[in-house]
């Protein structure tokens, strides 16, 4: 089942477009990679699903709807959680009001609940100090936090912007773990940005590279790393260097 | 100790007046980094809504002559909605405008709200004679305080505590504190950007509400201006408090208070008149040394 239609959409920020006629599909249970260099506009595409962006051309459905144009909590509501750049940990709230703030639109409660169990043992340091300004914490940690509380939403597509960056390889490991079990049992759909490839070829599943605002190559990422392709699509067809 | 009595009491019930007013600039602030001028206006028309409208130098009272138990409800009730239809008819417009613009598009509707009284009302002040008991004086420790300065005092101390209840154990309370610090991130995580921000204007309306009553219990006149004064200095509070701060509107707006009262009785009696050239004068300073104010709220420094 398509989760995901992304149809030629353009993103412009002033005269700058970060993003040119970019079209994607995502079925339910994928996984899906974004890389690319720096500006290449995959922090862009998120925000454009996100509805934090709007484009200029072109069309988003997510779940049977076409939402280009609604507001970023009528997005969230209907199933996709979304972890930007940035670690945007709310630090006056505690840990546990910041895991809190990702259920409001739920209504199972008691099953919220066991999500939140379930968060704090996967990382047992959230549940530790759970009554602690979420301030205070390590970048690593506030990363484990973002994550685990776009989780708590229980989305159907969740996109994660870098999820290794600040994070020790153990805890890249558990995060990855986590999230691979909640595709497999509850058909969670990943839409991961990575600058580095290794994780997709480890992980597996497709790969999609943006450079300079479009998408010049996708397929399967295991192929896609095993070829020259990705290397040359990465720094661009034909230079030199 | 008496005098010293009666002074606590004089700063402590002004300084009530500038907290809660502080406080419903500083809710707004935080979720919509808006500094809206036009809160002042908002107390203002509370009052004038105990008269009924007449240009006549005599004041006709209207919902004035409600027992308490109605009248108090009824005056929040028109607060919460002129600054939700504010919102909504004004501010909601200029969502994505830069704080510039919406902040001298709340000057204009603080005109609007003012100009619109004056047709109604004219200029004239009137007296109205709410609530006089409230003015006798009780006995506290051989001091002789009136009633109404305990009164704004408990009365402020239970809006502060319900407030801090209200954000802290409520689901709204968690989203408003959410969106104050970084909204677009509270609005990915599902919270109703409309709803949250309506909401800080209903609190922030009600706050203009209370105020309008206790100032006007105080003075026993209706007047136009008498909302602006408090809002000039709400408004330096908010800002040497750390704009966006509640705790620091709180403390800022009593430091003020204390300050102005403090001045009035240790400046020479000749140099009194000009007192408030000496509390501007601190504001100046406290503001040389912390440029941010006294208590920076997280989300002025996690901003990237």
């Amino acid at each position: 089942m398509t989760l995901l239609t992304i149809d030629a959409i353009t993103v412009n920020y002033g005269r700058l477009i970060a993003l040119r006629n970019a079209s994607l599909t995502l079925s339910q249970g994928e996984t899906l990679f974004i890389t690319g260099p720096n500006g290449a506009g995959k922090s862009t595409l998120l925000k454009a699903i996100a509805g934090v962006v709007v484009p200029k051309a072109g069309t988003i459905r997510f779940a049977g709807l076409e939402i280009g144009g609604w507001a970023p909590e009528d997005i969230a509501r209907r199933g996709f959680s979304m972890v930007p750049e940035g670690r945007h940990v709310f630090g006056s709230l505690t840990i546990e009001e910041n895991l809190r703030l990702g259920v409001g639109m739920r209504v199972d409660k008691d099953a919220a609940e066991r999500d939140l169990e379930h968060i704090y043992s996967v990382f047992p340091m959230l549940e530790e100090r759970r009554h602690q300004a979420a301030g205070v914490l390590s970048g690593g940690q506030q990363q484990m936090l973002v994550i685990g509380r776009a989780l708590m939403a229980n989305p159907q597509l969740i996109a994660i912007d870098e999820p290794s960056l600040g994070l020790a390889p153990k805890v890249i490991d558990d995060v990855y773990a986590v999230l691979l079990k909640l595709r497999d049992t509850r058909g969670l759909t990943l839409l991961i940005v990575e600058q580095s490839s290794a994780r997709a070829t480890m992980t597996g599943g497709r790969m999609l590279l943006l450079r300079g605002g479009e998408i010049v190559l996708e397929g399967d990422a295991r192929e896609l790393t095993r070829s020259d392709a990705l290397k040359a699509a990465y720094f661009g067809y034909g230079e030199q260097h | 100790m008496t005098a010293l009595l009666q002074i606590l009491f004089d700063a402590l019930s002004l300084g009530s007046l500038y907290a809660l007013a502080a406080i419903g600039i500083a809710l707004i602030f935080g979720v919509m980094r808006l500094v809206n001028f036009a809160h002042g206006d908002y107390i203002s028309f509370c009052v004038f809504a105990l008269l009924w409208p007449s240009i006549e130098a005599t004041a006709f009272v209207f919902a004035g002559q409600l027992p308490p138990y109605l009248l108090i409800p009824v005056i929040l009730t028109v607060g919460a909605c002129l600054s939700m239809l504010s919102e909504i008819l004004v501010f909601r417009r200029f969502r994505n405008a830069n704080p510039a613009t919406m902040m001298i598009a709340s000057f204009a509707l603080g005109f609007v709200i003012k100009y619109t009284l004056l047709m109604l009302f004219s200029s004239r002040p009137k007296s109205i004679d709410l609530w006089p008991s409230l003015s006798l004086p009780v006995e506290i420790f051989d001091a002789r305080i009136p009633l109404l300065q305990v009164i704004t005092i408990v009365i402020t101390i239970v809006i502060l505590i319900a407030l801090v209840a209200f954000l802290k154990r409520t689901r709204f309370g968690l989203e408003m504190r959410a969106a104050a610090e970084n909204f677009t991130m509270a609005r990915m995580l599902g919270v109703r950007a409309n709803a949250v921000i309506l909401l800080a204007f209903a609190i922030s309306g009600m706050l203009a509400a209370s105020i309008g009553l206790i100032l006007v219990t105080q003075t026993g006149t209706v007047d136009i201006q008498m909302g602006s004064s408090v809002m000039l200095v709400a408004f330096i509070a908010t800002v040497i408090g750390g704009l966006g701060s509640l705790p620091g509107a709180v403390v800022a707006g009593f430091l003020i208070g204390g300050v102005s009262v403090l001045m009035q009785v240790i400046l020479p009696f000749d140099i009194r008149p000009f007192r408030d050239a000496f509390v501007y004068g601190a504001v100046i300073a406290v503001l040389i040394w912390r440029p941010n104010g006294l208590f920076m709220p997280r989300s002025a420094k996690q901003r990237v």
